[in-house]
């Protein structure tokens, strides 16, 4: 808590506190729906921290991501529906298999020097492969999608997952506050100047004794096993997967924009970021129906054009921007 | 006195071109060396070979009576070895404080103790006023010093520096030279320079090396080195520098 | 039974070629303005539906839209490096990433809102028809739309070589600094890249139309599909990117026969992976300094 207190000033802290509350608070009165946007912008808050760690501090582009929520995702589902192993067990080889996923690519990609656009493209080139690959083992259903059945009799086993919205909500924001403060507490410590030192200049990080592939074996080892964890939520929350839905590079693409559109290398990027992509796009969705035109798409261009404009006028993120000009961060005398 | 470095006939070569050409010289715990020559000498060659940058083809490199040659850079500066880069480059993004700060975690656990010593190594480097700036709005001289406070804060017993004094103004230097004096007495640091200011190699060396064509042609004091002819002819040139 | 598998290579090569064209676009633009465009395969899809659209409303045959397609692509590509893409240049690459991402989406989508998700078939007279040669049954449609990518592609490498514009291009993608010293536009130059690159991928698409139905979804397949190629011919180099997508081309067509045809982009992503590991600057990319 401490090193999440240190981010802000007083003010800052005075909001941060209203927004946890309000947020704890939110189930009472807001409806179905919009407990149902909270949780999906919890969700994203989540995984695109796991993933600000690796890119935003370390310094590792990886266009990938979606590999390890679709492990992770799949591994916990597939033990479930074959084995009756509950995901509260099943989540350890989730993350472990994710996790080793993450030390292949790292470690050829980094021992081998493969860096930026490169090291982009193997992760994107593993992420395909293995959706395809999935797309053929019939034990996960192949392309055929896997379901976790709906059971009355187990609905209020939490341990298990199987809860209804709103004990989806509340998880999804103890998930997503945990990714918060992992990422604040990482940002203070020594291991997290590593990684900001190998993102900024490696060579000049090497002359200053940090070993800049364990430090970046590190980010992708953490930011992989995080994100597994999140595909754990995801198969359970949704109860049914595909290889096309959970591999494909629209789904990694969709969890980096939030910490990109909210501010690289920061504790709160992510989280802006989520509330203000994920009821984008829900907004759009009202808007377009709203003005009759039905057809599908017509939401994703409006997206893509804000995309566009936000990266145009604050490259570096809107949480820089905005908690400068609310004065949230920093001393002020 | 105790050796602390010692390079035995190292020798590098890129593609048949000889870089540094069987390069021997002992340098002393607490001693300032400078290894000088003109452009193209071998002395960035050599400087990256200590630094674990290049593994040299011929040749052994002992620090602390331990072979070190073909180390990575990271296990050589956790010997002991800090450096500096001839082309400045510290981290941009980052605050000056946070720049001396990862320096001075390499030794240190504690998060506060590491950030004590780097507000301790910035004082001393005139640095201190300017902590909160981001290191990529900082002038010439300010980089210089603060790579210099960087490669201090991880408590080297070595300091290798590539030409420190390049492209500052004459009362920056004599600054730079005090500087690299005090630390030397104060902190026993040993230091060996790369430098082609003649006025600070001067001031500070109390040994030297000159390089051509990545092969010595000389070494002993100062004063004597630059009386010697062939460094006049090869380096110094006609008239005298001094 | 050898006769097969020569069919097989011989329908590999001829896609391949197609595939080059497409890869040459992306390799001109990143090798020289340093820009990743991600939304490569989204313009190849762009010029597949207006070949469509001239073959079907006009009766255009693809083989001649696909130069009116190129020169307009060419000036699409031009206008967007000089009013959006030159802001990005030297920029981190994920914020390229997002820009040209959001491109791309809107793309995708547009093309969803005007044309829907269904797949439209060409639907071309000759279609059909096939050469045989010795113990080879060639489909002429490949025939015609892998000796116009050649063409396209000869045409390029002269202007690189023997023009004064191509020559310029070059020395900037060498030495920017350097190009900018003596005198060079460089920011025109960029534009110009950008169009040419563009002006390919377009020619690429309008050809494709005539082995495959347009439909929106392709464009992510084909910008991974051109990185592929890029990254395995060797980036920088424009052989390497007809080489790429002949190896490519080849390995797919193989793939889809000898394994399950949903199964053949996995092969071209092993070989991206391979490739990445063990030679990182691509089989005939120049090895870093």
């Amino acid at each position: 808590m401490k090193a999440l207190w240190g981010e802000m000033n007083g003010r800052g802290r005075v909001v941060l506190a209203v927004a946890v509350l309000l947020l704890l608070l939110a189930p009472t009165v807001a409806t179905r729906y919009l407990v149902s946007v909270l949780t999906l912008i919890f969700y994203f808050v989540y995984v695109g921290q796991a993933w600000n760690l690796m890119m935003g501090y370390a310094g590792q582009l990886s266009l990938g991501h979606a590999l390890y929520v679709g492990v992770g995702g799949y591994v916990s589902a597939a033990l479930w529906v074959h084995f009756g192993i509950g995901p509260w067990l099943g989540v350890f080889p989730a993350v472990l298999l994710a996790a080793s996923f993450g030390a292949a690519i790292g470690w050829l990609g980094f021992r081998f020097g493969i860096e930026g656009v490169y090291f982009a493209l193997l992760t994107i080139a593993f992420a395909e492969f293995t959706r395809i690959g999935f797309d053929h083992i019939d034990v996960v259903g192949g392309a055929g999608g896997l379901f976790i059945p709906y059971e009355e009799a187990r609905l209020g086993e939490w341990w298990n997952l199987r809860g209804g919205q709103l004990f989806f909500y509340y998880l999804a924001f103890g998930l997503a506050a945990i990714a918060v403060l992992v990422t604040a507490l990482l940002a203070r410590s020594r291991l997290g100047y590593q990684w900001r030192a190998v993102r900024e200049d490696e060579a000049a990080a090497r002359a200053l004794g940090i070993d800049a592939f364990r430090a970046k074996m590190k980010a992708i080892l953490i930011s992989s096993a995080m994100t597994a964890v999140g595909g754990v939520f995801y198969a359970f929350y949704y109860n049914s997967l595909f290889p096309a839905q959970m591999f494909e590079m629209s789904r990694s693409i969709e969890l980096i924009l939030g910490p990109i559109v909210g501010g690289l290398g920061t504790v709160f990027g992510p989280v802006i970021g989520a509330f203000l992509l994920t009821p984008l796009g829900e907004i759009l969705i009202g808007v377009t129906e709203a003005l009759g035109i039905n057809a599908p798409g017509a939401k994703a261009v409006f997206f893509g054009l804000t995309l566009m404009v936000i990266i145009y006028l604050v490259p570096t993120g809107v949480w820089p921007w905005l908690s400068k000009t609310l004065g949230l961060t920093g001393r002020r005398s | 006195m105790t050796a602390l470095l010692v390079v035995e006939g190292v020798g590098k070569r890129f593609r048949g071109l000889t870089a540094v050409d069987r390069v021997s010289f002992t340098l002393a715990a607490g001693e300032i060396f400078a290894v000088i020559g003109p452009n193209g000498a071998g002395k960035t060659t050599l400087f990256n070979m200590i630094a674990g940058v290049l593994k040299p083809n011929d040749g052994a490199i002992s620090f602390c009576g331990e072979r070190i040659d073909g180390l990575t850079p990271d296990a050589v500066c956790r010997r002991g070895i800090g450096r500096t880069f001839q082309i400045v480059r510290p981290f941009p993004g980052l605050s000056v404080e946070d720049n001396v700060l990862i320096g001075a975690l390499l030794h240190r656990k504690d998060m506060a103790a590491a950030r004590r010593c780097a507000r301790d190594v910035l004082g001393r480097l005139d640095l201190y006023d300017k902590r909160g700036v981001q290191a990529a709005s900082l002038t010439l001289p300010d980089r210089k010093r603060l790579e210099l406070a960087r490669a201090l804060a991880t408590d080297p017993k070595l300091l290798l520096l590539d030409e420190v004094m390049a492209g500052l103004r004459p009362t920056e230097t004599d600054r730079m030279v005090e500087i690299l004096k005090t630390l030397n007495r104060e902190t026993g640091v040993s230091i060996l320079l790369i430098e082609h200011v003649m006025r600070a190699v001067m001031a500070l060396a109390g040994h030297m090396l000159v390089l051509h064509h990545g092969a010595p042609i000389a070494s002993g004091k100062p004063e004597e080195v630059v009386r010697d002819p062939a460094v006049i002819t090869s380096y110094l040139g006609q008239e005298t520098v001094i | 039974m050898l006769a097969i598998y020569l069919n097989v290579v011989v329908q590999g090569v001829l896609t391949g070629l197609l595939y080059g064209l497409m890869a040459l676009g992306l390799s001109a633009i990143f090798g020289v303005v340093r820009v990743v465009n991600f939304a490569h395969g989204e313009f190849a899809v762009v010029a597949m539906y207006a070949a469509f659209v001239l073959f079907r409303v006009y009766g255009i045959d693809p083989m001649w839209a696909m130069l009116p397609i190129a020169v307009a692509f060419f000036v699409i590509g031009y206008a967007l490096q000089h009013t959006v893409i030159d802001a990005f240049v030297g920029r981190p690459d994920h914020e390229q990433f997002i820009l040209l991402v959001g491109l791309a989406i809107v793309i995708t989508n547009g093309l969803l809102l005007v044309f829907g998700p269904d797949a439209q078939p060409a639907n071309l007279p000759y279609a059909f028809d096939s050469v045989m040669v010795g113990p080879l049954i060639i489909d002429e449609v490949r025939v015609y739309a892998a000796v116009a990518a050649l063409a396209v592609c000869a045409a390029l490498f002269a202007f690189f070589r023997f023009t004064r514009t191509g020559t310029a291009i070059r020395a900037c993608a060498d030495n920017l600094v350097g190009a900018a010293v003596v005198g060079l536009n460089v920011r025109r130059l960029y534009a110009l890249t950008f169009g040419l690159g563009l002006a390919c991928v377009g020619a690429a698409g309008a050809l494709m139309i005539t082995i495959a139905d347009a439909v929106p979804s392709l464009g992510p397949a084909y910008t991974l599909l051109a990185f592929t190629i890029v990254i395995v011919g060797g980036l920088g180099s424009m052989t390497g990117a007809l080489v790429g997508g002949l190896l490519i081309g080849v390995s797919e067509a193989l793939a889809g026969f000898l394994v399950a045809p949903s199964m053949k982009s996995m092969f071209s992503f092993a070989l991206l992976i391979a490739v990445l590991v063990l030679r990182p600057q691509g089989l005939l990319g120049k090895k870093p300094a």
